[in-house]
């Protein structure tokens, strides 16, 4: 496995919660319009910004609150992953439950500016900041987990194993 | 080195003997919760072609009940669909609804030594029920129904010491907030409730913390079985159980140790819960437009006995609107029948059907843009119960109604 992504970090502060991804507003919308509600509330256009393997970097407790799937609107908008601080654990199941890759990285938010084009690794937990030509490291997530993160999530893993109807 | 009762009941479940912080273990399943904002999503929703074992699953109409719009009901109609195709006799809709975390409780389901799985944050709320609870989300409640199983990583556990007797007006609701404000959050641990405060309080104190633990980030967030537990599951458990108990020798990331006799009541402002509180009686300027009293955090029968004692011969302030909301039908019958109700709606509020309702701004009680709200719900986010313009403060039910009648923030005892 590769578990390498290069891509534009979007640097975020502490706190970020689930209804700054996913607004309850549009939990029962189609993820083509979640999608743009995402980050609405304290970025604006933001959902119109990022491009296919960006990559999300944060402060403190990621990822706080409701059970939404707020991996599978990252993983819609092509976000290869999350670097936080630290993460709350719904926050981060729901992530890597829908492919997107976590990384615990104390120093994410001061090692890494907006706009910064950075190289990471999740299973070492090395992030190289080609921007500024220096490098961070994290702790990666456990094996298991980085294969669920590899297989697009759980629910592909699912399907490959038969147990699943056809969508609707 | 002893362990923790997360640790042990995730043990026993995973059947792996030593586990530590950092682990990560596949535990079986003994309870898996379903709801109906499950059925919502409208895009690629999955349906597994058998399930691990019907007996075993718990459907729940709480969030959109009676279905608010036609997305929720087509919603609903899925999630009946499913429990017809898969002979779900736990089915908890139109009737018998109410908020899961409630129910799993009243209807003996939540036992001590169980594993639940649940697909929303709140989960943890069966915590005080000394079982192992918390949120998952959809792909893990696919997983779960289909296996029977879901994975979890071991985190370490923070011991909470409660000491002390709570002062007039003063409730579990202002614990929380006490600890939120100056302990944070407590991402990707695990919370475990001990001292002789925790050991003389009632389960809706204890409901309270373990489904607000959710708001401190925690993991799992557990309590002992204790007598008082034991006296409320007793002629209520739906089968036999196991309690566990921490070992002597558990080993703690960190014990904190709170004398709660010097807590104040305390509400959070807006937009986030850590670091955030302050004294009640310091918000007198802050005018409100709602106030809110529900959820599974604070919609039991003794939060409407709060309410009503508070709102008793008295009528809530011009320009304010008042909403109190069971989070059962069980609540609301026994609400209806101790007069609480009457009280409530004799001094002008709207006591509403049993559902999560403005607590996750699903109906009955969204807020609009500019609006300021005080609610003893479960969290203050910008946008939880509607406008992303909107202010929510969160406060006990007692500061709440305190609130309602005054029309501005007010500390209880100041009525």
């Amino acid at each position: 496995m590769a578990l390498k992504n290069e891509g534009i970090a979007w640097v975020f502060g502490d706190d970020i919660n689930t209804d700054l991804i996913l607004p309850g507003m549009a939990f029962l919308l189609p993820v083509e319009e979640q999608s743009k509600y995402c980050f609405s509330a304290n970025r604006p256009g933001w959902s119109d910004k990022v491009q296919p393997g960006d990559i999300i970097v944060a402060g403190t407790n990621f990822g706080l609150g409701s059970a939404r799937p707020i991996g599978k609107v990252f993983a819609h908008l092509g976000v290869a992953g999350v670097i936080a601080s630290t993460f709350n654990g719904l926050g981060m199941r729901n992530c890597v439950n829908y492919g997107v890759h976590v990384l615990t990285c104390l120093g994410a938010t001061t090692g890494i500016s907006d706009g910064d084009r950075i190289l990471v690794d999740w299973q070492s937990g090395s992030v190289q900041n080609l921007t500024k030509a220096n490098g961070i490291s994290g702790s990666a997530l456990p094996q298991p987990l980085l294969e669920i993160a590899e297989a697009g999530g759980v629910i592909p893993m699912l399907q490959s194993e038969g147990l699943l109807e056809d969508a609707e | 080195m002893g362990h923790t009762i997360t640790e042990k009941i995730l043990s026993a479940h995973s059947g792996k003997k030593e586990i530590a912080p950092g682990d990560i273990v596949m535990a079986d399943l003994d309870l898996v919760v379903d709801l109906d904002i499950v059925f919502g999503i409208t895009d690629g929703h999955q349906v597994p072609k058998s399930i691990f074992d019907p007996d075993k699953i718990v459907v729940v109409a709480d969030h959109t009940v009676p279905a608010p719009s036609i997305s929720a009901a087509n919603a609903m109609r899925r999630m009946r669909q499913f429990v017809e195709k898969f002979e779900i006799e736990k089915f908890f809709a139109e009737g018998r609804h109410g908020i899961a975390h409630v129910i799993l409780g009243e209807e003996g389901l939540a036992l001590p030594g169980m594993t639940i799985a649940c697909d929303d944050s709140h989960s943890c709320s069966s915590g005080a029920l000394n079982c192992l609870a918390r949120g998952l989300g959809l792909a893990d409640m696919m997983y779960a129904l289909c296996k029977g199983q879901a994975w979890y990583m071991v985190g370490p556990t923070v011991k909470l010491i409660l000491d002390g007797n709570l002062n007039e007006r003063v409730y579990a609701r202002d614990i929380l907030h006490h600890i939120a404000n100056v302990y944070g959050a407590f991402p990707g641990k695990n919370l475990e409730w001990d001292g002789d405060a925790v050991a003389a309080m009632p389960m809706q104190g204890r409901f309270t913390l373990a489904t607000l633990s959710a708001e401190l980030s925690a993991e799992f967030s557990l309590f002992r079985h204790d007598d008082i537990l034991r006296k409320y599951l007793n002629g209520r458990a739906s089968k036999g159980y196991e309690p566990v108990d921490p070992d002597p020798d558990a080993a703690y990331d960190e014990v904190i140790r709170i004398d709660i006799s010097k807590i104040e009541p305390l509400v959070v402002l807006p937009h986030k819960v850590a670091h955030n509180a302050t004294e009640a009686n310091l918000l007198t300027e802050t005018r409100i437009d709602q106030a809110f009293i529900g959820s599974c955090a604070n919609g039991r029968i003794e939060d409407f006995e709060v309410a009503a004692e508070i709102m008793s011969g008295r009528q809530v302030a011009p320009g304010v609107r008042m909403i109190v909301t069971p989070g059962s039908q069980k609540v609301l019958q026994e609400a209806l029948a101790k007069g609480y109700v009457e009280t409530l709606m004799s001094a002008g509020a709207v006591v509403t059907n049993s559902t999560c309702g403005a607590c996750y701004g699903g109906h009955m009680g969204v807020l609009g843009d500019g609006e300021v709200c005080i609610t003893a719900s479960t969290r203050n986010f910008q946008g939880r119960m509607g406008s992303s313009e909107a202010e929510i403060y969160l406060g006990s039910p007692a500061t709440v109604a305190a609130s309602a009648v005054r029309g501005f923030i007010t500390d209880p005892r100041d009525l």
